[in-house]
This record gives structure tokens, sequence and C-alpha cells, in this order.
């Protein structure tokens, strides 16, 4: 017997260890992996799951902690992944939301991953999501997953969520970034965190101006539709009716919280009412099929190709004999013909 | 396709006051190449193994300036074992009577390292401890 499918069958009856295990063989990328999660799959899609994002330090940690500890008072089982960058250069990673989330230890109901970013082949969203289709197999009731909202991989990541929280904070000046990154344009749930700060007043406002002007946007060039846009390849068109909340919170005091598990209570039923929820995940799982077919492919056609034909058509496009356009081109017949 | 990554959890059991030689290590071994998840001040055995266990760390490194030592670390390596965690490394740090550095080992520490302790030999011992 495989050791995955042990794993796999230790996981299903809630091993902890062997569920922190597979986590690892999924994020290292390995050929267990995959074996482990063609078992599990048909085990997945009970999880909801939430994207929670933002600037460094607005209190997302906090904020996450406070979430989990109202969702546990339901009963409700609760995963959570932390996931922070890795260095470029070294590779290492220094993952300090566990830190924050202290007050959830002991409780056999939450489990905490931290996961840095590496140098996923085909993304790190893909690594999260199927960390995150592992946590959904064992059987959490939520999966939440913290990121920085920095960079295009965080939106990536966030954009795998059914809601997806953004967190600010007064005093971050930050508001601009966050449009840059297109962030605003998949928060479901805004939040103001350490509203006991000064200037919260000010951030609430600018953040709900900058609302109005992306919706203002869509609906013009979208008749009030809107786009699921999903890495350029597929465009669904539907009804977008939802009215993105601004919420006001104090983490560390547990201040605002029932507020915002309700925003996202009703966001998941406004996704499941209106048909919203099964046509994302189709087209999410659409997306990925592509993705994974599309690394496929090139990584067959690559190996099947000595090396040095490679170098030979990268000398030519360098010297302007060849343009990148025709190699490919002859590259795909030339496999075609193998 | 993918690739491994060492994982190693600094944490700080005990109740004594700062954690800047933990913060100071965390990032040294960040620097290294391994994958550091901190867990800061006053972390209880119990919270230590279990963070231990769910982040499936290959090494785990306690930083114990209180002097309690020797009543921590026999009760993690305890859990350790009730946790399925054998196989996890352990490194102690901090100011640790000689004699006391036996009685560690004993145990089952791999290794102690004293507050002058060069920061690549740690990464070096890390190294080599941990099979990939
Ligand atoms: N005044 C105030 N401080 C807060 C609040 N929420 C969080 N903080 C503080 O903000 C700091 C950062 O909190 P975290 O929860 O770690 O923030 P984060 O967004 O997760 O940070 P990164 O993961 O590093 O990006 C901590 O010192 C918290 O104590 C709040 O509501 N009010
Ligand atoms: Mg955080």
């Amino acid at each position: 017997m495989p050791e995955s499918d042990n794993l796999v069958e230790q996981v299903l009856a809630g091993n902890r260890r062997a569920l922190a295990r597979l986590i690892s063989l999924v994020e290292d990328g390995t050929p267990e992996a995959n074996e482990a999660i063609s078992v599990l799959y048909s085990h997945t899609g009970s999880a909801y799951t939430i994207g929670v994002t933002g600037a460094p330090g607005t209190g997302k940690s906090c904020l996450v902690t406070e979430l989990v500890k109202h969702l546990r008072t339901q009963d409700k089982r609760v995963a959570v992944v932390a996931v922070d960058p890795s260095s470029p250069f070294t590779g290492g990673a220094l993952l300090g939301d566990r830190f924050r989330m202290r007050d959830l230890a002991g409780d056999p109901g939450v489990f905490i991953r931290s996961m840095a970013t590496r140098g996923q082949l085909g993304g790190v969203a893909r690594a999260t999501f199927d960390v995150m289709r592992v946590l959904d197999a064992a059987g959490f009731d939520y999966v939440i997953v913290e990121t920085v909202g920095a960079g295009q991989n965080e939106v990536e990541i966030a954009r795998v969520a059914d809601t997806v929280v953004l967190v600010d904070a007064p005093g971050m000046g930050d508001d601009i970034q966050a449009i840059k990154a297109g962030i605003l344009e998949i928060a479901d749930v805004i939040v103001v965190n350490k509203a006991d700060r000064p200037g919260v007043k000010n951030t609430v406002r600018a953040l709900k101006a900058m609302l109005e002007l992306g919706h203002r946007k869509r609906e013009i060039s979208h008749h009030g539709q809107v786009m699921i846009q999903t890495d350029g390849f597929e465009k669904t068109l539907i009804d977008d009716m939802w009215q993105v909340p601004v919420l006001q919170t104090i983490a560390t005091q547990g201040e605002g919280i029932e507020e915002l598990a309700q925003a996202v209570l009703n966001h998941a039923e406004y996704l499941s009412s209106t048909g919203i929820q099964a046509e994302r995940d189709r087209v999410r799982l659409q997306n990925e099929l592509i993705n994974r077919l599309r690394d496929r492919l090139v990584y067959d056609l690559l190996q099947r190709m000595p090396s040095q034909d490679l170098e030979k058509l990268v000398t030519a496009i360098a010297a302007r004999e060849l343009d990148p356009a025709s190699a490919v081109q002859s590259l795909v017949s030339n496999s075609k013909h193998e | 396709m993918g690739e491994r990554k060492i994982r190693v959890l600094i944490a700080k059991p005990g109740l004594d006051g700062h954690d800047r030689g933990a913060k100071v290590i965390a990032r040294t071994l960040r620097d290294a190449g391994f994958e550091v998840i901190y867990t800061g001040l006053r972390q209880t055995p119990e919270m230590i193994v279990e963070a231990a266990l769910q982040e499936d760390v290959d090494v785990i490194g306690l930083s114990i300036l209180s002097g309690a030592h020797m009543a921590l670390t026999p009760r993690i390596v305890e859990l350790m074992r009730t946790s399925g965690l054998e196989d996890v490394k352990l490194l102690v740090g901090g100011i640790i009577p000689e004699e006391d550095i036996s009685k560690l080992k004993e145990i089952g520490v791999n290794a102690v390292f004293g507050p002058g302790a060069n920061s690549e030999d740690i990464v070096k011992f890390i190294n080599e401890i941990v099979v990939v």
C-alpha cells in the first residue's frame, strides 16, 4: 500500500499528525500529494472558505483569531492557513502569524498552518488551493486563508476564497496601493480595523468613495453585470447586486466581530441564492484545469526535446533570425510528428 | 517538481520577559533558507508541541533564559513522544549549566547552544541533522 493511501485514511479519520504531514507533501509538490488529493477530492466541497487580506500590520491575524473564536461558539470546526512571502533570495521565510493566534491554542476544533509562498510552479495559489482542499476533506466547516495583500500572488490566493475580507486600518496610507493591486475589486466585505485609533472615519469614507467609483465603472462598462475574471481565459457575466459592506472592528477588544461574521454569512447566502457560488466554482475549476493542462503540456514537450534544441531556438530568436511566435509554431508542429 | 524546505519552530517557553534573542535566531534561520515559524513568548509545553505538530516542523528550537530548562524541557520531550513527534529534532538555546547539558542530551535533546553560540554553527547543525 503506498504511503499516501495510509495517510489519506488517517486524514479522513481525523488524525492531525497525518493531516500536517499531507499538507507538507502538498506544499512540496510531491507525486504522493497528487495521489492523495485524487482520493480525497470526492470528500471536498463542503467547507466554506474565507480569504482575509490587507496591508501588513492592519490586524488580520488578530481579526482571524476573533472570527475563529466566534465560529467556535457555534461549534464550527475551523482551519486557518496563514500565508507569508518567502524571500526570493534565500528561499527562507519568517512565519509570524501564529504568534498572534495564541488564544486559539489547545482547541481541538481548530487547526492552524503557516505557509510560505515559495517559488511554486503554477503559482502559489494552486498550492494554497490544494492545501485548502485537504483541510476541506478533513472535515473543517470553515477554512480561512490570511495573506498579506501586497502583490499579485496575494490577490490570486484571495480569489480562491468564497468570501474575501479586505482589512484596512486608519493611518496606513495604503489605500491607493490596495486599488493598484486590484484588491478592492475582489473584496466582498471591507473591514476597517483598529477603530479605536484616530482617523477611522476618514478611512471609512475613503474606502466607500473608492468602492462607489469601482461600482460605477462596473455598471457603465458592463450594464450592471459583474465579470468573474479568471486568468484572462474565461469571463462570465452574471448580475451582481452585492453591496460591499464597510465595517469597523477593534480586533484587540473583540469588537465588531459579530457583525463581521454576519456579513460573511450574508455574503455566503447571497452567493448561493443567486447561483453565483455554483457559477464561480465552475469557472474556477475550468481555469484550474486549463492551467494544469498548460503546465503539463509544456512540461511534456520540454521533456521530450533535447535541451540544445531549445538553446538553438533561443539563439536564433536573439539573433533576430526567427521570431518567438514562429519558434513556437515549429516546436508544436515538430512535436506532433514524433 | 516542488522543493523540500526545512521547517523550524522557534518558541520561548516559560515566563521570563523578553524575546529578543529568539527573534534574532528566527531571522538568522530565515536568512539561511529555512521556513521559520515564530511563536513568541510565554508558550506552554502543550502549545509548543501542538504548534510543532500542526506545522509539521523538522526542528523545534527552544529559547530558555529563565533557568527553568530542567522543568520545561522534559515535559516537552514527553509531549513530543505522546504526540508521535519522536523524529522531530529538539534544540535548546540559553544559559544552561554544564551539568544540565548532559542531562538534557540524555533525555533526547539533540543540541544545546549557549548565549555565545555562533549562528553559523546552528545553521550547519540543522542542515546536517535533518534528513531531507
Ligand atoms: N489599537 C489596535 N491595535 C490592533 C488592533 N488589531 C490589531 N492590533 C495590533 O496591530 C498589530 C498587528 O496585528 P496583526 O494581527 O499581527 O496584523 P496582521 O495584519 O496580521 O500583520 P501581518 O500578518 O504582519 O501583515 C499588533 O500589535 C496588534 O496588537 C485593533 O483593533 N486596535
Ligand atoms: Mg498576520
